[in-house]
């Protein structure tokens, strides 16, 4: 990675944690917490499921506000602020700073979701006194919770490369929500005939497959998760957020930003 | 004081306040607004829509409906009030999102087959229940067990509670007593050594405190129903020896049925009527006794629970 791309990546990263991003951290911990403690009192005999299904879709949720959130706000605040001319006014390519930016919210969102592995695997240990090897699965899932940001945040790049916040979070939330129900989009495509099977089968694969990515049932219930389906999710996430942030470069290059 | 300072002492005075006061009316407004209403409702029924709105989420809000069953049982079933129609969609939901999460059907099939007010009522549902688990999680003894439970206790359905634990039995990981109770069904052999084994078998492959606490319960309850049937043939028989009901159980032990006065498990002496039937004086101390109640129970003597 050329340093440039490095230094914009970190100070997204720094600017993220400036704006106090990290603390939804603290929520997440009671949230562990009180889900830990309370559910073995209030239900029967799930205990684990419920710290592996809480603990990972509020993993899955904060990450991915925060990514649409912050990811939205990471060209325009810097035209708002005007700091965005200082930083081309440097030798900095413009794709150099939407690929720096991209690293760093990535970056962020990497480190918010190491410290939320801890707390899942301390709540845990609290409920189950001990690691087994089905727990191997839950890091699998953690892994493509990681993947799953990395295309939510380079989706929400692309729209705000010409968009405004608003409208780029509402075009992020959506293509995050139709992308978790993609499995449902296939099956109507499957089922749909003539122009409508065409266009449904279309939206297939411009839609992110999120609900690829979405193992929690099977991490919970300590389920293996074959290698072929990291390795396919893995690529599928590179390839994914490479056209997304590709898009974006493009748009972003011919941008007037006068 | 400074301005500042009178200003944050007044702040904080109506804050507090206003917090107090505004839990005090929402106490005074749910008297009103849920005085004598139910307020358990299942707005939405579809396992279909509710993966679709929960953006397939569907482990925790399969977890989230499973919870919610347990509290309406255990809310009803505190309250006695026999109205358990929401138990059955509530499972359903909670199963159909995530149909390898085993408490729902082992529980809930207790809940759904116990006769009111301890369940539903609705040992059809739990059928349906335990058998798209087995559907779902074939190689679970623990639905087998189950199916073979209601089957038996419910159904008194020998034949079919016997291929439900021989077909656990089978199963690569399973439970020693699986074969045993297989062929104590096949046999329709002594019913309360069967119960006690099934009581048993629940107490052991349990680590939740409160079904084993459960268990301990049925297994004294079945204690309780044991003696009284006993005693009561110990009555039977010293009518026809003598012609006459025996007056207490004295009557019994000087004619040599019994060697001093029977207790129930909480140590407290059976009690006699005047026309021979056995009572328990507490009967509120044993909970699931279906004998020697003050107001006999017509069926069957076993009734399962959690």
């Amino acid at each position: 990675m050329n340093s440039r791309i490095r230094l914009v990546a970190f100070n997204t990263f720094r600017e993220a944690v400036r704006d106090r991003v990290l603390y939804n951290l603290i929520a997440f911990a009671v949230l562990m917490s009180v889900a830990a403690i309370l559910v073995g009192q209030i239900s029967i005999d799930v205990e684990r499921l419920v710290v592996v299904n809480l603990g990972l879709t509020a993993v899955s949720l904060f990450g991915v506000v925060i990514a649409i959130f912050i990811g939205i706000g990471l060209v325009s605040k810097e035209i708002e602020r005007r700091t965005l001319y200082t930083v081309l006014s440097r030798p900095v390519r413009r794709w150099e700073f939407v690929v720096g930016k991209f690293l760093g919210l990535t970056g962020t969102l990497v480190v918010n979701t190491f410290f939320m592995a801890i707390g899942v695997f301390l709540a845990l240990l609290y409920v189950a006194h001990k690691f087994e090897r089905a727990d191997y699965s839950v890091l699998a899932a953690l892994y493509f919770i990681v993947l799953e940001f990395v295309i939510v945040c380079a989706l929400a790049l692309f729209f705000s490369s010409f968009s405004t916040p608003i409208m780029s979070a509402v075009f992020t939330f959506a293509l995050f929500a139709v992308g978790s129900l993609a499995e449902d989009l296939r099956a109507f495509a499957k089922a749909a005939t003539g122009f409508t099977s065409l266009i449904a089968t279309a939206l297939t694969h411009v839609v992110p497959n999120f609900a690829a990515f979405n193992v929690i049932n099977q991490a919970a219930h300590g389920d293996a998760i074959p290698a072929r389906l990291i390795l396919y999710n893995t690529l599928y996430a590179v390839l994914y957020s490479a056209m997304a942030i590709s898009g974006a470069v493009l748009i972003f290059q011919r941008r007037n930003l006068k | 004081m400074t301005d500042t300072g009178r200003v944050t002492w007044i702040a904080a005075a109506v804050l507090l306040g206003a917090m107090a006061g505004g839990a005090l009316v929402q106490n005074a407004s749910d008297a009103v607004r849920l005085s004598g209403q139910d307020q358990h409702e299942l707005y939405v029924s579809s396992p279909n829509v509710l993966r679709r709105l929960c953006l397939g989420y569907t482990g925790l809000m399969a977890d989230i409906y499973w919870t919610r069953a347990v509290q309406y049982f255990g809310y009803q079933h505190h309250r006695q009030s026999g109205d358990f129609r929401l138990l059955a969609p509530l499972l359903q939901v909670t199963t159909q999102l995530d149909p390898h999460m085993l408490p729902p059907y082992q529980f809930g099939a207790n809940f759904l087959a116990q006769q009111p007010p301890n369940g539903a009522g609705l040992p059809g549902e739990a059928l349906s229940l335990l058998q798209y688990g087995i559907q779902n999680n074939p190689d679970q003894w623990r639905l087998y067990y189950n199916l073979g439970f209601v089957y038996f206790t419910e159904f008194k359905d020998y034949a079919k509670a016997a291929n439900a634990f021989a077909l656990g039995a089978k199963l690569p990981v399973t439970n020693e007593f699986m074969p045993v109770l297989a062929a104590r069904m096949a046999q329709h052999a002594g019913e309360f050594d069967t119960s006690r084994m099934l009581w048993y078998t629940a107490y052991e492959s349990s680590k939740d405190p409160r079904v084993r606490q459960n268990a301990v319960d049925h297994l004294l309850a079945l204690r309780v129903d044991e003696d009284v049937t006993r005693l009561e043939e110990l009555v039977l028989k010293f009518r026809q020896r003598t012609g006459h009901n025996p007056a207490n159980m004295g009557d019994l032990e000087r004619a040599g049925f019994i060697r001093g006065a029977p207790v129930d498990p909480n140590g407290k002496p059976y009690r006699m009527t005047t026309d021979g039937r056995i009572e328990v004086q507490d009967p509120k101390a044993i909970p699931y006794i279906t004998k020697g109640l003050s107001h006999p129970v017509a069926d069957s003597p076993l009734r399962p629970s959690l």
